[in-house]
Order: structure tokens, then C-alpha cells, then sequence
């Protein structure tokens, strides 16, 4: 991957190109090798003017004419990604699989970029009554709160323990630490979310690449499988589901997942969930089943998520700490726990990680995607 | 970003006076309408329900941060209204502040202007909910 951040120095195809070339040195395969590529990205179009993404990347890295396509669901772009591809391999169609997830958001005012992701939401039903992203995380974060009494100060130290994460990470967007009273005094955007509690505006790249598992064992010497990867859909409005305080998408693809993999959330060592917000990484906690729904922001704030806690939970530093490029954000996660279960994650490595999951989640909730690999060395 | 008049003209409807459909096979309603009933799918029959405007407050937080286009309403009340027929919406709540309203509280809806593209351009109508005091 690269480093995510504010990159002006780079654009779209330059960020993809230098994590797909780093990806491909990893496993040390050519060009010549790949059958296919699938890349998520949600909204190069209003974002730099750029359609037809799949094609592009297929040209300037150097690997036409194989099919190339890309996907779109949201913020969930990466992990769509990653499942078609994941769903391509398993079926026998392609056996070497190239799944690249990419946003280069600073090219445009923070306005433009905000109006390109509230596409994420109901466009006439939501965001022409004047919604943000933020104020539709803010009506889950005070329904949570009244119904199982999380606190902002609970919201905060989700923030606090990623942005420690993240300074413990070289690839991540803020490496510097932060305190409840960081999160606290910072400005309001949507009470109760204040500007900490929210995830950034990120250009970046993330690409892994997928084969078959004996053909992966052959290519290199710490292969990780993929054990299951499930998605789930639900109303693209937020009014419409039937809680706010959980993402009902997610419960359903965890569900299937656990079931394919024949584990449960108590044989998970690490895990990146979709903190696009701090209220998403509360309820993506108890959704996934790491603890009892309305117990995230208590769990949170007594440490069980840290790590070297139950469960490490968004060790690269998360959306929040690491970085969010919307449609790099499900291949990242991926990466993330390649690395730890790799034991390669340096100043962050969650001891004897051997079990990892990833959860990405688009717009309000109507994606969800999860994720399950293991180390199979 | 500039909403297109065919846009504006084929919502007004249900912009300016809550116009939803109804299910006829399981007695759900929804707004906005939807031609396909979603538990019933082939099986269900849908018409259009006149929807009554009064609801109660499901969440609601205040946009600090608005879109472009609501720069001048910043920051406002915004919520989730469970309406009387059990249906949700999203709206501004007008005429209030965030202390007054609590998740319970007894709202109305109201007509008023949403957006406005340009100081030429087109104004947008709709509804937004109003605190029953």
C-alpha cells in the first residue's frame, strides 16, 4: 500500500501504480502471471473527473489486456473488491487475481469531496433534505446513546486508541497521539460527533494479490487464507432500517462468514472494522459479536480492544488514525492483517495472531462486507 | 449541486404534501413510494397514501458542518421523524433549538423552502417538521 495521507505530489493512476508494483515485488510474481484485476474505487469521477477506472489501471500497470474491472459500493469499494475477486478465484475462472482499491480525494475543496460522498447515502431522500455523513452517524450515535448509554467520552477513547495505533504505523495519516480532551474540545460537525470522532479525507492505495491456496503455497512463504468473505445489502437510507443502532448488513455477513469459516468471534486475534466514524466502531464491535450489543463503547473504554486486550481492533490506526481513501479503505484492512498475521507489524504486532478479520462497511450501512483470514504456514 | 427542473417538477408530490404508497396485501407503508412492495414483492399491491404529517422524533442530532447549498441554515436541528403511520423520514426541524427537542418529542410537518440553487436558479420546496409545543 502506500502511505495514506494528503498527497499532492501524486494523482489517481500514481498511487495505485506504487501500491500494485509493491504488492507484485511482495509475492514476487510478473505482470505476465496476472489473469485479472478488479479495483474498488467510489467516486473517481466527481472526485478527478475519472470513469472507466478499471481500464486505466489496467494500462499504466502495464497489464492489459486482461479483464479489468472496477467496483463501486461506497466506502465498502475495497471490500467488494476483494470479495469478487475472492469469488473469482474460488470459482476457477482466474487463478492469479490482482484486487487494488484507490481514492485520491484532495484534488478537490473539502465541499466537493463531502457532496461526492454523501452519494453514498439516499441522494433525494436524505441529502436533499440537507443530511452529511456525519449527521447520519450522529442520529445512530444519540439513538445508541439513550438506548444503551454510551457516552461521548466512551466515542473518544475509539479515537484515542487509534490514533495510538496509528502512530505506531508508518503508512498511516496521523501518527501523532491524542487524549479524551483532544476529542472533547474539538468542534462540534454533528453533535454528539465532534471533528475527532470522525475519520479523514485521504488519498491512497492498497492492492493484495489473490491465487489459489496450494498454487499461494507454492508462490510464497506466508501465504494467508482467506477463509470466508460474505456481503450483505440493506436500505440505502438510513431511515429505513429497522434500528439505528446496529448495522444490520454487518450482523448478516458476519454471521455467514463465521458459519463458512467455521470460527466465532471469540477465535478472532485482530481485526480493522469500519470506524468511519467512532459510534461505526462501537456498534462494528458488538455487530461482529466481540462483545454484547450496547457494550462497545464500555468494552472501548476499559481497554478490551486495545492491543494486547480480548481483541485487537484496528491496529493499522483504523479509518480514523490510518486514514480513510473510501475505496482503498476494504483493501487496506486486508493488508493490515496480512502483516499481523505475518508477524510483520512492526511496533503494533499483535502477539500470535494467527486468526484475522476485516470489516468494511458502505455508506450508512446498506454494504457490508466481512472478511476472515488465517495464517496457513 | 444544481437539481434539474424535471427533477423538482416529478417530486412534488411527495416533497410538498408527503404523498407515500401503501401495500394493500400487508398494510406497510412507505415513503418515499415505492412501487414494489418490499416484503411482498409480486404478491403485494401498491396505491398511494396520503400521509398525515405528525410524528414524533425517532433521533436528531445539529449540522455544524452543513453541505454545500445549506451554508446559510448552519447549523440546524435535522432528524429522524417516525411518522404516525409508522413510516420514517428525514427532515430539518424549523423554529427550534436542539434543547428544546428530546427523541419522543410530538412533531408536525410544514412546507418550506429546502434549497435554492443560484440567486437566479430554482427554489426547492418541501417538507421539514416543526415541534408540537
Amino acid at each position: 500500500m502506500t502511505r495514506f495521507g494528503e498527497d499532492w505530489s501524486r494523482g489517481f493512476r500514481d498511487l495505485i501504480l506504487e501500491a500494485g508494483v509493491r504488492a507484485l515485488e511482495d509475492c514476487g510474481l510478473s505482470g505476465s502471471e496476472i489473469e485479472a484485476l478488479y479495483c474498488g474505487t467510489m467516486a473517481s469521477g466527481a472526485l478527478v473527473g475519472q470513469e472507466h477506472a478499471g481500464a486505466l489501471i489496467a494500462d499504466f500497470m502495464g497489464l492489459t489486456p486482461i479483464p479489468s474491472t472496477r467496483l463501486e459500493a461506497a466506502c465498502a469499494s475495497g471490500g467488494v473488491a476483494l470479495r469478487q475477486a475472492y469469488v473469482t478465484v474460488a470459482s476457477g475462472v482466474h487463478d492469479i487475481v490482482v484486487v487494488g482499491g484507490v481514492e485520491k480525494m484532495t484534488d478537490v475543496p473539502t465541499a466537493e469531496a463531502s457532496y461526492a460522498l454523501g452519494g453514498a447515502g439516499d441522494q433525494e431522500w436524505e441529502l436533499f433534505m440537507g443530511a452529511t455523513f456525519p449527521g447520519l452517524y450522529a442520529l445512530m450515535a444519540r439513538r445508541h446513546m439513550l438506548d444503551y448509554g454510551t457516552t461521548q467520552e466512551q466515542m473518544a477513547a475509539v479515537a484515542v486508541k487509534n490514533h495510538a495505533n496509528a502512530a505506531k504505523n508508518k503508512y498511516a495519516q496521523f501518527q501523532n497521539e491524542i487524549t479524551i480532551e483532544t476529542v472533547m474540545k474539538s468542534k462540534s460537525v454533528a453533535s454528539p460527533l465532534k471533528v475527532f470522532d470522525c475519520s479523514p479525507i485521504t488519498d491512497g492505495a492498497a492492492v493484495v494479490v489473490l491465487a489459489p491456496l496450494e498454487k499461494a503455497k507454492k508462490i510464497c512463504e506466508q501465504p494467508i487464507e482467506i477463509v470466508a468473505s460474505e456481503q450483505a445489502s440493506d436500505s440505502i437510507a438510513l431511515h429505513d432500517r429497522e434500528s439505528l443502532t446496529k448495522i444490520k448488513a454487518t450482523e448478516i455477513a458476519a454471521k455467514k462468514a463465521f458459519e463458512r469459516a467455521k470460527l466465532a468471534p471469540k477465535d478472532i486475534h485482530v481485526a480493522e472494522v469500519h470506524d468511519c466514524f467512532t459510534i461505526a466502531e462501537i456498534m462494528a464491535i458488538e455487530d461482529l459479536g466481540f462483545v454484547k450489543k450496547g457494550m462497545g463503547g464500555k468494552a472501548t473504554e476499559d481497554g478490551l480492544t486495545r492491543i494486547g486486550g480480548q481483541v485487537a481492533i484496528n491496529t493499522s490506526g483504523g479509518l480514523k488514525g490510518c486514514g480513510h481513501p473510501v475505496g482503498a479503505t476494504g483493501v487496506k484492512q486486508a493488508v493490515e492483517i496480512t502483516w499481523q498475521l505475518r508477524g510483520k507489524a512492526e511496533g503494533r504486532q499483535v502477539k500470535g495472531a494467527e486468526i484475522g478479520l476485516a470489516h468494511n462497511v458502505g455508506g450508512s450501512g446498506a454494504t457490508a462486507v466481512v472478511s476472515i483470514f488465517r495464517k496457513v504456514w | 449541486m444544481e437539481e434539474s427542473l424535471a427533477i423538482t417538477w416529478r417530486r412534488i408530490p411527495e416533497r410538498y404534501r408527503l404523498l407515500g404508497t401503501r401495500c394493500i396485501t400487508c398494510n406497510g407503508n412507505y415513503f418515499p413510494p415505492r412501487k414494489i412492495c418490499p416484503k411482498c414483492r409480486r404478491k403485494g399491491k401498491i396505491e398511494n397514501v396520503q400521509f398525515t404529517g405528525k410524528g414524533k422524533i425517532y433521533s436528531f442530532t445539529t449540522i455544524f458542518a452543513p453541505p454545500s447549498g445549506f451554508e446559510l441554515e448552519a447549523p440546524y436541528v435535522f432528524a429522524i421523524v417516525e411518522l404516525d403511520e409508522g413510516v420514517r423520514v428525514t427532515a430539518q426541524l424549523v423554529d427550534c433549538r436542539e434543547e428544546d427537542v428530546k427523541i419522543g418529542s410530538i412533531v408536525r410537518m410544514v412546507f418550506r423552502r429546502i434549497a435554492e440553487d443560484s440567486d437566479e436558479g430554482l427554489l426547492h420546496y418541501g417538507f421539514k417538521f416543526a415541534l408540537v409545543r
